[in-house]
Protein backbone atom coordinates (compact mmCIF):
# COMPACT_ATOMS: atom_id res chain seq x y z
CA UNK A 1 0.00 0.00 0.00
CA UNK A 2 1.94 2.88 -1.25
CA UNK A 3 1.01 5.97 0.94
CA UNK A 4 -0.92 8.82 -0.38
CA UNK A 5 -3.69 6.47 -1.18
CA UNK A 6 -6.24 6.80 0.93
CA UNK A 7 -6.97 3.06 1.83
CA UNK A 8 -7.18 0.66 5.21
CA UNK A 9 -5.32 -2.58 5.00
CA UNK A 10 -8.45 -4.49 4.95
CA UNK A 11 -9.59 -2.23 1.58
CA UNK A 12 -6.55 -3.11 0.46
CA UNK A 13 -6.56 -6.39 0.63
CA UNK A 14 -9.81 -6.94 -0.75
CA UNK A 15 -9.54 -4.74 -3.33
CA UNK A 16 -6.81 -7.07 -4.47
CA UNK A 17 -8.83 -10.19 -4.48
CA UNK A 18 -11.57 -8.97 -6.97
CA UNK A 19 -11.39 -10.23 -10.51
CA UNK A 20 -12.48 -7.46 -13.14
CA UNK A 21 -15.90 -9.40 -13.61
CA UNK A 22 -17.59 -8.66 -16.48
CA UNK A 23 -20.93 -10.58 -16.44
CA UNK A 24 -24.80 -8.97 -16.37
CA UNK A 25 -26.25 -7.58 -13.41
CA UNK A 26 -28.80 -8.82 -11.44
CA UNK A 27 -32.39 -7.79 -10.57
CA UNK A 28 -32.51 -4.76 -8.30
CA UNK A 29 -29.38 -3.77 -9.47
CA UNK A 30 -29.57 0.32 -10.94
CA UNK A 31 -28.78 -1.24 -14.09
CA UNK A 32 -30.49 -4.72 -13.70
CA UNK A 33 -30.45 -6.67 -16.85
CA UNK A 34 -27.51 -4.94 -18.66
CA UNK A 35 -24.09 -6.27 -19.25
CA UNK A 36 -20.83 -4.68 -17.87
CA UNK A 37 -17.87 -5.07 -15.64
CA UNK A 38 -18.81 -5.28 -11.94
CA UNK A 39 -17.62 -1.93 -9.79
CA UNK A 40 -17.16 -3.89 -6.59
CA UNK A 41 -16.91 -7.59 -4.88
CA UNK A 42 -20.40 -7.87 -3.69
CA UNK A 43 -21.30 -7.10 -7.29
CA UNK A 44 -19.14 -9.57 -8.88
CA UNK A 45 -20.39 -11.92 -6.68
CA UNK A 46 -24.39 -11.00 -7.40
CA UNK A 47 -23.57 -11.72 -10.81
CA UNK A 48 -23.81 -15.43 -10.10
CA UNK A 49 -22.26 -18.07 -12.41
CA UNK A 50 -22.82 -15.82 -15.89
CA UNK A 51 -20.32 -14.38 -15.78
CA UNK A 52 -16.49 -13.89 -16.76
CA UNK A 53 -13.62 -13.33 -15.58
CA UNK A 54 -11.77 -11.27 -17.94
CA UNK A 55 -8.30 -10.62 -16.25
CA UNK A 56 -7.39 -14.43 -15.18
CA UNK A 57 -9.20 -15.55 -17.86
CA UNK A 58 -7.07 -12.81 -20.29
CA UNK A 59 -3.47 -13.11 -19.16
CA UNK A 60 -3.95 -17.19 -18.91
CA UNK A 61 -5.03 -16.99 -22.65
CA UNK A 62 -2.35 -14.71 -22.99
CA UNK A 63 0.58 -15.96 -21.46
CA UNK A 64 -0.53 -19.07 -23.55
CA UNK A 65 -0.17 -17.18 -27.09
CA UNK A 66 2.93 -15.70 -25.37
CA UNK A 67 4.63 -19.56 -24.87
CA UNK A 68 2.88 -20.97 -27.49
CA UNK A 69 4.38 -18.47 -30.44
CA UNK A 70 8.11 -19.12 -28.83
CA UNK A 71 6.77 -22.88 -29.33
CA UNK A 72 5.55 -22.47 -32.59
CA UNK A 73 8.62 -20.54 -33.80
CA UNK A 74 10.86 -23.42 -32.97
CA UNK A 75 8.50 -25.88 -34.35
CA UNK A 76 9.14 -23.80 -37.54
CA UNK A 77 12.62 -23.80 -37.67
CA UNK A 78 13.22 -26.91 -36.84
CA UNK A 79 10.39 -28.64 -39.45
CA UNK A 80 12.72 -26.40 -41.95
CA UNK A 81 15.76 -27.71 -41.02
CA UNK A 82 15.70 -30.43 -38.76
CA UNK A 83 19.98 -31.28 -38.26
CA UNK A 84 20.88 -27.73 -37.98
CA UNK A 85 22.85 -27.43 -35.02
CA UNK A 86 20.83 -25.40 -32.64
CA UNK A 87 21.03 -22.40 -30.74
CA UNK A 88 19.49 -19.95 -28.12
CA UNK A 89 16.26 -20.50 -27.79
CA UNK A 90 15.73 -23.71 -29.68
CA UNK A 91 18.53 -25.41 -27.24
CA UNK A 92 16.17 -24.39 -24.79
CA UNK A 93 13.06 -25.90 -25.81
CA UNK A 94 14.42 -28.56 -27.07
CA UNK A 95 16.03 -29.16 -23.31
CA UNK A 96 12.29 -28.40 -22.05
CA UNK A 97 10.82 -30.85 -24.77
CA UNK A 98 13.13 -33.92 -23.92
CA UNK A 99 12.66 -33.24 -20.17
CA UNK A 100 9.03 -33.61 -20.39
CA UNK A 101 9.17 -36.63 -23.06
CA UNK A 102 11.51 -38.61 -20.68
CA UNK A 103 8.93 -37.56 -17.62
CA UNK A 104 5.89 -38.89 -19.89
CA UNK A 105 7.85 -42.06 -20.93
CA UNK A 106 8.61 -43.11 -17.45
CA UNK A 107 5.59 -42.65 -15.83
CA UNK A 108 3.36 -43.53 -18.94
CA UNK A 109 4.02 -46.65 -20.43
CA UNK A 110 1.27 -47.15 -22.83
CA UNK A 111 3.07 -46.85 -26.39
CA UNK A 112 0.87 -43.91 -27.99
CA UNK A 113 2.50 -40.50 -26.03
CA UNK A 114 1.33 -38.44 -29.30
CA UNK A 115 -1.20 -36.66 -26.82
CA UNK A 116 0.28 -36.75 -23.60
CA UNK A 117 3.37 -35.06 -23.91
CA UNK A 118 2.31 -32.02 -25.91
CA UNK A 119 -0.77 -31.74 -22.93
CA UNK A 120 2.09 -32.52 -20.40
CA UNK A 121 4.52 -29.89 -22.16
CA UNK A 122 1.44 -27.59 -22.15
CA UNK A 123 0.34 -27.91 -18.73
CA UNK A 124 3.54 -27.15 -17.43
CA UNK A 125 4.67 -24.36 -19.38
CA UNK A 126 1.40 -22.54 -19.00
CA UNK A 127 1.08 -23.21 -14.97
CA UNK A 128 4.99 -22.21 -14.75
CA UNK A 129 4.05 -18.80 -16.78
CA UNK A 130 0.49 -18.34 -14.84
CA UNK A 131 2.83 -19.07 -11.67
CA UNK A 132 5.52 -16.72 -12.51
CA UNK A 133 3.23 -14.01 -12.49
CA UNK A 134 2.99 -14.06 -9.02
CA UNK A 135 7.11 -12.60 -8.83
CA UNK A 136 5.54 -9.54 -10.80
CA UNK A 137 4.89 -7.02 -7.32
CA UNK A 138 1.53 -7.47 -6.39
CA UNK A 139 0.53 -3.49 -7.11
CA UNK A 140 2.74 -3.07 -10.15
CA UNK A 141 0.11 -3.80 -12.78
CA UNK A 142 -3.25 -3.53 -10.86
CA UNK A 143 -1.68 0.25 -10.28
CA UNK A 144 -1.10 0.86 -14.48
CA UNK A 145 -4.46 -0.60 -14.79
CA UNK A 146 -6.14 1.17 -12.46
CA UNK A 147 -4.61 4.53 -12.99
CA UNK A 148 -3.11 4.11 -16.48
CA UNK A 149 -6.68 2.66 -18.19
CA UNK A 150 -9.22 3.35 -15.26
CA UNK A 151 -9.75 -0.29 -14.96
CA UNK A 152 -10.62 -1.17 -11.22
CA UNK A 153 -9.62 -4.48 -10.16
CA UNK A 154 -6.76 -6.61 -12.04
CA UNK A 155 -5.74 -9.73 -10.68
CA UNK A 156 -3.13 -10.90 -12.53
CA UNK A 157 -2.30 -14.18 -11.06
CA UNK A 158 -4.48 -16.67 -13.13
CA UNK A 159 -3.46 -19.44 -10.94
CA UNK A 160 -4.92 -17.86 -7.91
CA UNK A 161 -8.71 -18.02 -9.48
CA UNK A 162 -9.99 -21.32 -8.22
CA UNK A 163 -11.66 -20.59 -12.09
CA UNK A 164 -8.84 -21.36 -13.91
CA UNK A 165 -6.84 -24.35 -11.56
CA UNK A 166 -10.12 -26.02 -11.60
CA UNK A 167 -10.73 -25.49 -14.89
CA UNK A 168 -6.94 -26.95 -15.96
CA UNK A 169 -7.98 -30.00 -13.39
CA UNK A 170 -11.63 -30.85 -14.51
CA UNK A 171 -9.90 -30.58 -18.33
CA UNK A 172 -7.27 -33.65 -17.24
CA UNK A 173 -10.17 -35.32 -15.21
CA UNK A 174 -12.57 -35.16 -18.51
CA UNK A 175 -9.26 -36.72 -20.46
CA UNK A 176 -8.86 -39.44 -17.91
CA UNK A 177 -12.72 -40.35 -18.14
CA UNK A 178 -12.94 -40.50 -21.70
CA UNK A 179 -9.65 -42.26 -22.06
CA UNK A 180 -10.94 -45.18 -19.56
CA UNK A 181 -14.03 -45.09 -21.31
CA UNK A 182 -12.14 -45.39 -24.89
CA UNK A 183 -9.94 -48.06 -23.31
CA UNK A 184 -11.98 -50.32 -21.75
CA UNK A 185 -14.99 -49.56 -22.92
CA UNK A 186 -18.04 -48.23 -21.17
CA UNK A 187 -18.84 -51.59 -19.61
CA UNK A 188 -14.98 -51.81 -18.58
CA UNK A 189 -15.27 -48.68 -17.33
CA UNK A 190 -18.25 -49.33 -14.68
CA UNK A 191 -17.13 -52.40 -13.65
CA UNK A 192 -14.34 -51.00 -12.65
CA UNK A 193 -15.32 -48.11 -10.28
CA UNK A 194 -17.97 -50.87 -9.52
CA UNK A 195 -16.69 -54.09 -8.63
CA UNK A 196 -13.39 -52.88 -6.68
CA UNK A 197 -12.18 -53.04 -4.43
CA UNK A 198 -14.24 -55.74 -2.64
CA UNK A 199 -16.08 -57.92 -5.28
CA UNK A 200 -19.75 -57.38 -6.42
CA UNK A 201 -21.51 -58.21 -3.37
CA UNK A 202 -20.56 -55.05 -1.91
CA UNK A 203 -21.39 -52.92 -5.19
CA UNK A 204 -22.72 -49.66 -3.90
CA UNK A 205 -19.87 -49.55 -0.91
CA UNK A 206 -17.37 -50.08 -4.24
CA UNK A 207 -18.83 -47.23 -5.74
CA UNK A 208 -18.70 -45.07 -3.25
CA UNK A 209 -15.57 -45.65 -2.63
CA UNK A 210 -14.53 -45.61 -6.45
CA UNK A 211 -16.17 -42.52 -7.26
CA UNK A 212 -14.83 -40.07 -4.45
CA UNK A 213 -11.29 -41.65 -5.56
CA UNK A 214 -12.01 -40.75 -8.60
CA UNK A 215 -13.36 -36.96 -7.96
CA UNK A 216 -10.71 -36.79 -5.54
CA UNK A 217 -8.23 -36.53 -8.51
CA UNK A 218 -9.33 -33.65 -10.11
CA UNK A 219 -10.49 -31.47 -6.81
CA UNK A 220 -7.02 -32.20 -5.44
CA UNK A 221 -5.20 -31.48 -8.71
CA UNK A 222 -6.71 -27.77 -8.89
CA UNK A 223 -6.84 -27.28 -5.08
CA UNK A 224 -3.34 -28.11 -4.64
CA UNK A 225 -2.70 -25.40 -7.29
CA UNK A 226 -5.01 -23.16 -6.04
CA UNK A 227 -3.84 -23.32 -2.60
CA UNK A 228 -0.15 -22.75 -2.92
CA UNK A 229 -0.33 -19.97 -5.40
CA UNK A 230 -3.09 -18.24 -3.50
CA UNK A 231 -1.51 -18.48 -0.28
CA UNK A 232 1.43 -16.69 -1.89
CA UNK A 233 -0.42 -14.27 -3.02
CA UNK A 234 -1.83 -14.04 0.01
CA UNK A 235 1.55 -13.31 1.74
CA UNK A 236 2.79 -10.70 -0.86
CA UNK A 237 -0.42 -8.43 -0.28
CA UNK A 238 -0.49 -9.05 3.20
CA UNK A 239 3.91 -8.07 3.67
CA UNK A 240 2.49 -4.49 0.68
CA UNK A 241 0.31 -3.60 3.62
CA UNK A 242 3.41 -2.92 5.94
CA UNK A 243 4.45 -0.03 3.16
CA UNK A 244 3.40 2.87 5.62
CA UNK A 245 6.62 4.09 6.55
CA UNK A 246 9.92 4.36 5.27
CA UNK A 247 11.52 1.87 7.87
CA UNK A 248 8.58 -0.89 8.02
CA UNK A 249 8.50 -0.41 4.40
CA UNK A 250 12.25 -0.85 4.01
CA UNK A 251 11.63 -4.04 6.25
CA UNK A 252 8.30 -4.88 3.92
CA UNK A 253 10.69 -4.61 1.04
CA UNK A 254 13.20 -6.81 2.88
CA UNK A 255 10.43 -9.48 2.68
CA UNK A 256 9.01 -9.11 0.12
CA UNK A 257 12.46 -9.80 -1.43
CA UNK A 258 12.62 -13.30 0.63
CA UNK A 259 9.81 -14.27 0.46
CA UNK A 260 9.76 -13.63 -3.26
CA UNK A 261 13.62 -16.06 -3.47
CA UNK A 262 11.55 -18.73 -1.92
CA UNK A 263 8.44 -18.64 -4.03
CA UNK A 264 11.01 -19.45 -7.08
CA UNK A 265 10.74 -22.66 -6.17
CA UNK A 266 7.30 -23.29 -5.64
CA UNK A 267 6.80 -21.83 -8.76
CA UNK A 268 8.34 -24.49 -10.78
CA UNK A 269 7.85 -26.41 -8.47
CA UNK A 270 3.68 -26.72 -8.80
CA UNK A 271 3.87 -26.46 -12.66
CA UNK A 272 5.56 -29.65 -12.32
CA UNK A 273 3.91 -31.63 -9.82
CA UNK A 274 0.59 -30.64 -12.21
CA UNK A 275 2.01 -31.81 -15.20
CA UNK A 276 3.41 -35.26 -13.48
CA UNK A 277 0.09 -35.87 -11.94
CA UNK A 278 -1.91 -35.45 -14.53
CA UNK A 279 0.18 -38.07 -16.90
CA UNK A 280 -0.43 -40.70 -13.43
CA UNK A 281 -3.75 -39.97 -13.36
CA UNK A 282 -3.58 -40.61 -17.43
CA UNK A 283 -1.61 -43.51 -16.90
CA UNK A 284 -3.83 -44.73 -14.70
CA UNK A 285 -6.97 -44.23 -16.90
CA UNK A 286 -4.94 -46.67 -19.22
CA UNK A 287 -4.43 -49.55 -16.88
CA UNK A 288 -6.51 -52.26 -16.87
CA UNK A 289 -7.91 -53.11 -13.25
CA UNK A 290 -6.34 -56.25 -11.19
CA UNK A 291 -8.76 -59.48 -11.72
CA UNK A 292 -10.81 -60.47 -8.64
CA UNK B 1 -13.75 -16.43 -5.34
CA UNK B 2 -16.55 -17.31 -7.48
CA UNK B 3 -17.01 -19.70 -9.58
CA UNK B 4 -18.54 -18.97 -12.53
CA UNK B 5 -17.90 -18.73 -16.70
CA UNK B 6 -14.35 -18.91 -16.33
CA UNK B 7 -13.99 -22.24 -15.56
CA UNK B 8 -15.93 -23.07 -18.68
CA UNK B 9 -13.46 -20.41 -20.49
CA UNK B 10 -10.30 -22.01 -19.44
CA UNK B 11 -11.14 -25.64 -20.52
CA UNK B 12 -11.61 -24.65 -23.82
CA UNK B 13 -8.88 -22.78 -23.91
CA UNK B 14 -6.65 -25.85 -22.39
CA UNK B 15 -8.38 -28.12 -25.10
CA UNK B 16 -7.12 -25.53 -27.49
CA UNK B 17 -3.59 -24.95 -26.58
CA UNK B 18 -3.03 -28.83 -26.02
CA UNK B 19 -4.70 -29.47 -29.21
CA UNK B 20 -2.15 -26.50 -30.84
CA UNK B 21 0.86 -28.25 -29.04
CA UNK B 22 -0.15 -31.39 -30.10
CA UNK B 23 -0.37 -30.85 -33.64
CA UNK B 24 1.93 -27.81 -34.45
CA UNK B 25 4.31 -27.59 -31.73
CA UNK B 26 5.61 -31.12 -30.32
CA UNK B 27 6.04 -32.89 -33.89
CA UNK B 28 8.54 -30.94 -35.59
CA UNK B 29 10.32 -30.53 -32.33
CA UNK B 30 10.49 -34.13 -31.18
CA UNK B 31 11.05 -35.13 -35.65
CA UNK B 32 14.04 -32.72 -35.59
CA UNK B 33 15.57 -33.76 -32.00
CA UNK B 34 15.13 -37.60 -33.39
CA UNK B 35 16.76 -36.18 -37.13
CA UNK B 36 19.84 -34.94 -34.63
CA UNK B 37 20.05 -37.72 -32.92
CA UNK B 38 20.06 -40.42 -35.71
CA UNK B 39 23.13 -37.65 -37.06
CA UNK B 40 25.15 -37.71 -33.97
CA UNK B 41 24.79 -41.43 -33.65
CA UNK B 42 25.72 -41.05 -37.55
CA UNK B 43 28.52 -39.04 -37.30
CA UNK B 44 29.86 -41.08 -33.80
CA UNK B 45 29.63 -44.42 -36.07
CA UNK B 46 31.79 -43.16 -38.77
CA UNK B 47 34.39 -41.36 -36.51
CA UNK B 48 34.96 -44.87 -34.91
CA UNK B 49 34.70 -46.64 -38.51
CA UNK B 50 37.78 -44.05 -39.19
CA UNK B 51 39.12 -44.55 -35.83
CA UNK B 52 39.19 -48.58 -36.66
CA UNK B 53 40.62 -47.98 -40.40
CA UNK B 54 43.68 -45.83 -38.94
CA UNK B 55 44.27 -48.27 -36.19
CA UNK B 56 44.34 -50.69 -39.26
CA UNK B 57 46.32 -48.77 -42.04
CA UNK B 58 48.90 -48.02 -38.68
CA UNK B 59 48.50 -51.84 -37.85
CA UNK B 60 49.30 -52.32 -41.44
CA UNK B 61 52.17 -49.80 -41.86
CA UNK B 62 54.60 -51.19 -38.76
CA UNK B 63 53.66 -54.86 -40.45
CA UNK B 64 55.16 -53.31 -43.49
CA UNK B 65 58.34 -51.82 -41.82
CA UNK B 66 58.88 -54.90 -39.78
CA UNK B 67 58.75 -57.15 -43.15
CA UNK B 68 61.10 -54.89 -44.58
CA UNK B 69 63.08 -54.23 -41.89
CA UNK B 70 63.97 -57.68 -42.22
CA UNK B 71 63.95 -58.30 -45.51
CA UNK B 72 66.98 -55.87 -45.22
CA UNK B 73 68.51 -57.68 -42.28
CA UNK B 74 68.44 -60.55 -44.28
CA UNK B 75 69.99 -59.37 -47.66
CA UNK B 76 72.73 -57.68 -45.46
CA UNK B 77 73.19 -60.94 -43.72
CA UNK B 78 73.14 -62.60 -47.26
CA UNK B 79 76.13 -60.06 -48.17
CA UNK B 80 77.62 -60.44 -45.56
CA UNK B 81 77.95 -64.25 -46.39
CA UNK B 82 78.71 -63.70 -49.86
CA UNK B 83 81.33 -61.15 -49.23
CA UNK B 84 83.30 -63.90 -46.65
CA UNK B 85 82.46 -66.63 -49.34
CA UNK B 86 84.10 -64.31 -52.22
CA UNK B 87 87.05 -63.71 -50.03
CA UNK B 88 87.71 -67.48 -48.95
CA UNK B 89 87.38 -68.11 -52.64
CA UNK B 90 89.82 -65.56 -53.36
CA UNK B 91 91.96 -66.81 -50.72
CA UNK B 92 91.60 -70.42 -52.01
CA UNK B 93 92.02 -69.29 -55.15
CA UNK B 94 95.56 -67.51 -54.80
CA UNK B 95 96.43 -70.46 -52.76
CA UNK B 96 96.12 -72.83 -55.53
CA UNK B 97 97.60 -70.32 -57.83
CA UNK B 98 100.87 -69.84 -56.02
CA UNK B 99 100.94 -73.77 -55.35
CA UNK B 100 100.68 -74.13 -59.02
CA UNK B 101 103.46 -71.40 -59.46
CA UNK B 102 105.97 -72.91 -57.11
CA UNK B 103 104.79 -76.51 -58.36
CA UNK B 104 105.65 -75.14 -61.97
CA UNK B 105 108.68 -73.23 -60.51
CA UNK B 106 109.87 -76.60 -58.72
CA UNK B 107 109.43 -78.42 -61.99
CA UNK B 108 112.01 -76.06 -64.14
CA UNK B 109 114.08 -76.47 -61.55
CA UNK B 110 114.32 -79.94 -61.50
CA UNK B 111 114.09 -80.22 -65.45
CA UNK B 112 116.82 -77.62 -65.56
CA UNK B 113 119.11 -79.50 -62.74
CA UNK B 114 117.91 -83.04 -64.53
CA UNK B 115 119.54 -81.15 -67.89
CA UNK B 116 122.38 -79.85 -66.44
CA UNK B 117 123.24 -83.10 -65.02
CA UNK B 118 122.95 -84.91 -68.62
CA UNK B 119 125.02 -82.25 -69.53
CA UNK B 120 127.41 -82.68 -67.29
CA UNK B 121 127.28 -86.75 -67.58
CA UNK B 122 127.58 -86.42 -71.29
CA UNK B 123 130.56 -84.25 -70.81
CA UNK B 124 131.93 -86.37 -67.37
CA UNK B 125 132.17 -89.68 -70.30
CA UNK B 126 133.52 -88.11 -72.85
CA UNK B 127 135.89 -86.52 -70.34
CA UNK B 128 136.34 -90.11 -68.81
CA UNK B 129 136.88 -91.66 -72.52
CA UNK B 130 139.62 -88.44 -73.30
CA UNK B 131 141.09 -88.88 -69.75
CA UNK B 132 141.46 -92.97 -70.29
CA UNK B 133 142.51 -93.13 -73.91
CA UNK B 134 144.97 -90.58 -72.65
CA UNK B 135 145.80 -92.78 -69.79
CA UNK B 136 145.70 -96.28 -72.13
CA UNK B 137 147.81 -93.84 -74.83
CA UNK B 138 145.73 -95.95 -77.11
CA UNK B 139 142.34 -95.53 -78.85
CA UNK B 140 139.96 -97.48 -77.10
CA UNK B 141 137.61 -98.40 -79.11
CA UNK B 142 134.09 -96.47 -77.63
CA UNK B 143 131.73 -99.53 -79.11
CA UNK B 144 133.49 -101.87 -77.12
CA UNK B 145 133.21 -100.08 -73.48
CA UNK B 146 129.80 -98.35 -74.24
CA UNK B 147 127.86 -100.64 -71.44
CA UNK B 148 130.88 -100.09 -69.05
CA UNK B 149 130.57 -96.31 -70.08
CA UNK B 150 126.35 -96.18 -69.57
CA UNK B 151 126.97 -98.16 -66.30
CA UNK B 152 129.39 -95.08 -65.46
CA UNK B 153 127.00 -92.26 -66.39
CA UNK B 154 124.13 -94.22 -64.73
CA UNK B 155 125.81 -93.69 -61.34
CA UNK B 156 126.95 -90.28 -61.75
Amino acid sequence: MASGFETTAEEYISHHLVNATFGRFPDGHERAGQWGFAGSGSEAESMGFWALHVDSLGWSIGLAIFFMWFFRRVAVTAAQDPAAIPTGLRNFIETLVEFVDGMVKSVFKHPDTSYVAPMALTIFVWVFFMNLMDLVPVDLIPYIFQYGLGVEYMKIVPSTDPNITMGLALSVFSLIIFFSIKQKGLGGFLAEISFHPFGKWLLPFNLILEVVGLLAKPLSLGLRLFGNLFSAEMIFILIATMYTGLLLGLFGGLLQFAWAVFHILVVPLQAFIFMVLSVVYLAQAYEEGEEH
Amino acid sequence: MNINLTLFGQMIAFFFFVWFCMRLVWPPIVAAMVARQEQIAEGLETADRAKKDLDLAQKRAMDELKKARAEAAEIIEQARKRSAQMVEEAQRDARAEGERLKQAATADVEQELRRARETLRAEVSALAVVGAERILERSVDPQAHAEMLDRLVADL
